[in-house]
């Protein structure tokens, strides 16, 4: 029996040895012949991740579809619905100095209180870049300029007029302007400080040419704005956008939707298309950079907000600054709805009416990276909605065995995958105490990246460098492993890690 | 709301008393989940955390409990030759699996639990739950027997070396409850090897031996007569004939047909053979291993590749088929022995097994290959489970640094 069993498996060992070599010969024949071995299957095996790749739905057949599978998608009640969009009658607005990653705490004043100010016209600006304006978002007057920690600007405030005021600039012209032209206009404008940069997540540096630029066209965060309300008949605007960005780089624009944005991923020029379909965070740009083209090495890549293409894009459309932004207001409020205002209204006069009992934690952001804030306090510049949730500092009796409420949870020791349409009602109880790390491989679910994110975690600790380079730092922003943090079991603060990883590396590099 | 409130009143100084506080803090965390909301990062955290996560690992482990307990009297009759029948003498076996199981319990928790609360105070955190699991998995790799001051020495010595010296739950190298038990192996060899250890209640398995009862089973023995039923009868006496040996030591010595002559494979399969007290029934292990796998807890990658490699092992051994023992068909070595709670609860300890996914392959994988030529290539060794996963322990951060190699070379080579 075994004697047999011995002969069939030396038959298949020579026979696989006999194939691999005639599979190496043609390999061999076709680079003679100069044909592409990467994209073009030569092999005598077929190629089993072209088998297994998935099937894109019929509305973007022929496109590039990216499945995703891990992560997870955290429902919560009060979710807007509908397209009802109420154009806000919000009267403050503010500018934060903190949300331009990169620029010093201080940054130099152009407008004093009392100033009258149009929509676009320049508010501050760093000291060793004074050519980088930060400008306003809506026209009116300055009405406070509020510090912070160690006389540190928090917030310039603006009381907005009635009627908006433009400021009507001199769009140069994207065929004959050069990329320093183009460059110096979108300083000068203020568009400059919506792009991002990576590796870290700081405002793009114009005197580097990035490899390629990426635009998330999709959002997939709890409660998140659908972006087909702010893309429907802006066509015109993303394209130009699009076309701006383009001659800012060497390198390529992609832009990615979720499949069932098909009718604006097909309008598109000038940008390569990519479609994503998973759970969160497949909306994220850094999650998709890494399935288009990952960050290797010393490569710069920019990435712009959605919206922020579109006002780009109206800018040399029209030559104003139109900063408009859709914030969907969802979680425990009276009636969750879209607001249609501008850039960093005041968190009080959106969620007006809207709460209800006492015990409310208000997130500027969504649940998993946005900001605790007050109703006195104003949105951030990359901010498009409000997340309100219980604060949940009450003690629950064995609550870490036999939980009373319902909670969302990505572990199979709760009933939760019997009902996944339930849409959790959540409060902030961290639901037990910071451990060590314990559990393996939980992370690693809930990024669809090739990344290890707990090893990361744990050269960041231990400060070494070349490990956290090599375990792909680069390609990770705090939002990206917002979900594993969720997820953790041990409670460790994993974006916080994570940031302090960036801040190291980059002030030794 | 009052009882919290009373809760809260009692709380001790934590600067005038810290052990009384940590304490203190670890029943009242066990009690009520803490009010802490979350600040920074995440506004919302999963239902999901350590006590949670222990806690299932010791529910899925709960049958093998019940049945371990009830198998301890059932094999210390069998031995006398009395109520032979598995439910015959039920409150008999019952009881004594009891007097027997209850000590071991309470003082493995008892003095590891001392340990780790002691090093919670000194240190000034909270008390973790990594004991929760292992003081629930020593009783049942224990043999019924072990006199109490040996296991509570393996306990100082497998929290103190293995864990504490190395900062606490979630640091560890090697898995607290095989450590310990490995400790006895080697410092006290007699208490846990060999045929006569198997079977409880006897200092010696030969015919004629009576059984040591204690004043516990005295005082059951009023309860019993009072309500008229069977009672301990200390004049009983070991059959003729019975050895005490488990399968793998009968199968050792003379192969598979050995190991037929004394236990049928249905008794190996279900459990009633004598062994460490809580490994021997392999469906309640399975049902066990089923839990941890669909809520998650346990890795299936661990559990599956170890299946596969005792059974590439066991294969290539019965092919080689030198001795006896090797020619034992690859299926049955799994009737004898304890592989099947080894690969359930011990190989996939999240802390000490290997923490990729590639490593876990590799990790799992080798434990079956290395455990099946210790038991069976090894005289020395009956079972080979502790010592691969020791050994395999030892090198789970090998593995996973060469795959996490792989991984950044991967990244910086296009660089």
């Amino acid at each position: 029996m075994f004697q047999i069993a011995l002969l069939v498996i030396g038959v298949i060992v020579v026979l696989a040895v006999l194939i691999s070599l005639a599979d190496n010969l043609i390999q061999i024949e076709a680079k003679k012949s100069g044909i592409d071995t990467e994209t073009n299957n030569m092999s005598v095996w077929p190629n089993v991740s072209e088998m297994m790749k998935p099937k894109a739905p019929s509305s973007i057949a022929g496109s590039n579809f990216h499945k995703l599978k891990k992560g997870h998608d955290i429902k919560i009640a009060g979710s807007p619905t509908g397209e009802v969009v109420h154009e806000g009658q919000i009267s403050r607005f503010a500018v934060r100095p903190g949300n331009f990653r990169g620029i010093a705490p201080i940054p130099k004043m152009v407008v004093e209180i009392g100033s009258e100010v149009k929509a676009g016209d320049p508010l501050f600006f760093d000291k060793p870049n004074p050519d980088i304006l930060y400008v306003a978002p809506v026209s009116g007057e300055v009405i406070e300029i509020n510090r912070g920690q160690k006389r540190a600007i928090s917030e310039v405030v603006i009381l907005a007029d009635k009627e908006q005021k433009y400021k009507q600039f001199d769009v140069p012209s994207l065929a004959d302007s050069s990329r320093e032209d183009l460059i110096g206009f979108l300083k000068s404008t203020g568009t400059l400080g919506s792009i991002i940069q990576r590796p870290f997540g700081t405002i793009a540096d114009p005197e580097v040419t990035p490899r390629d630029i990426f635009i998330s066209g999709f959002n997939t965060a709890p409660l998140a704005a659908d972006t087909s309300l702010l893309l429907s008949g802006r066509g015109s605007d993303l394209n130009k956008g699009i076309d701006v960005l383009n001659k800012l780089t060497s390198g390529q624009v992609y832009i990615s939707f979720n499949p069932t944005q098909a009718e604006f991923g097909s309008n598109v020029h000038n940008a390569e298309v990519h479609y994503f379909d998973g759970p969160h965070p497949a909306g994220n740009v850094g999650i998709q950079i890494h399935h288009i083209k990952p960050i290797k090495g010393a490569d710069v890549v920019w990435t712009m907000p959605i919206d922020e293409v579109l006002t780009l894009g109206a800018l040399f459309n029209t030559g104003q600054l139109k900063q408009t932004k859709i914030v969907s207001i969802g979680g425990k409020v009276a009636n969750p709805t879209y607001v249609k205002t501008f850039k960093g209204a005041n968190v009080g006069e959106l969620v007006a009416g809207q709460l209800e009992g006492d015990k409310n934690r208000i997130i500027a952001g969504d649940i998993l990276t946005g900001e605790k804030v007050t109703e006195s306090q104003y949105l951030n510049a990359g901010d498009d909605q409000i997340s309100v949730i219980s604060e949940g500092d009450y003690y629950e009796p064995f609550g870490w065995l036999l939980p009373i409420k319902p909670r969302p949870s990505v572990s199979g020791t709760f009933p939760n995958f019997l009902f996944p349409d339930h849409e959790f009602e959540v409060d902030t109880n961290t639901h037990g105490e910071k451990r060590a790390f314990v559990v393996t491989g939980q992370y690693e679910k809930m990024l669809p990246m090739d990344i290890y994110p707990q090893h990361l975690m744990k050269a960041i600790l231990t400060g070494n460098i070349e490990r956290m380079e090599g375990l792909g730092i680069n390609e990770l922003l705090e939002e990206d492993i917002a979900v594993a943090e969720f997820a953790c079991t041990s409670k460790q603060p994993l974006q916080a890690i994570l940031r302090d990883g960036l801040d190291y590396l980059k002030e030794q590099v | 709301m009052g009882l919290l409130n009373f809760i809260k009143k009692i709380e001790p100084d934590k600067k005038k008393s810290p052990f009384l506080h940590t304490l203190y803090d670890g029943f009242f965390t066990f009690a009520y989940s803490p009010n802490s909301v979350t600040s920074g990062g995440v506004h919302v955290r999963d239902g999901m955390d350590l006590k949670r996560t222990m806690i299932h690992v010791v529910l899925a482990m709960q049958l093998c409990y019940l049945f371990g307990t009830y198998n301890i009297g059932h094999q210390h009759f069998i031995a006398m030759g009395e109520y032979p029948g598995f439910l015959e003498g039920f409150h008999l076996k019952l009881f004594h699996g009891l007097i027997k199981l209850l000590p071991i319990f309470v003082v493995s928790n008892l003095v590891g639990l001392g340990i780790e609360f002691y090093f919670a105070a000194k240190k000034g955190h909270a008390i973790e739950e990594g004991f929760l699991v292992s003081g629930a998995l020593i009783p049942l790799i224990m043999p019924p027997d072990i006199p109490m001051w040996i296991l509570a020495l393996s306990i100082v010595f497998a929290v103190i070396i293995g864990k504490e010296a190395f900062g606490g739950t979630g640091m560890n190298i090697w898995n607290i409850a095989l450590l310990s038990r490995v400790f006895v192996f080697f410092a006290y060899p007699t208490t846990i090897s060999g045929d006569e250890v198997w079977v409880s209640g006897f200092e010696g398995i030969s015919a004629g031996m009576s059984p040591d009862y204690g004043w516990a089973h005295n005082l059951f023995n009023h309860l019993f007569e009072w309500m008229d039923i069977a009672t301990f009868t200390a004049s009983s006496s070991v059959v003729d004939g019975y050895s005490g040996a488990t399968p793998l030591a009968l199968a050792s010595k003379g192969g598979w047909s050995a190991v037929t002559d004394v236990y049928t494979t249905t008794q190996m399969w279900w459990g009633t053979i004598p062994g460490s007290i809580g490994e021997t029934s392999k469906p309640l292990i399975i049902i066990g291993a089923i839990i941890l796998i669909a809520t998650g807890i346990a890795s299936w990658r661990i559990m599956l590749s170890m299946l596969l490699g005792a059974i590439a092992m066991g294969w290539i051994l019965n092919g080689w088929g030198a001795t006896e023992f090797m020619q034992v068909p690859w299926i049955y070595q799994f009737y004898m022995g304890s592989f099947f709670f080894a690969m359930a609860f011990m190989a996939t300890d999240p802390v000490t097994a290997a923490s990729t996914n590639i490593g876990k392959w590799i990790y799992g994988f080798l434990i079956g290959f290395i455990g099946m030529i210790v038991r069976v290539l090894n005289p020395a060794y009956p079972e080979g489970w502790m010592l691969a996963i020791l050994f395999l322990n030892t090198f789970a951060p090998l593995i996973d640094h060469y795959v996490l190699e792989a991984n950044m070379k991967k990244r910086l080579q296009s660089a």
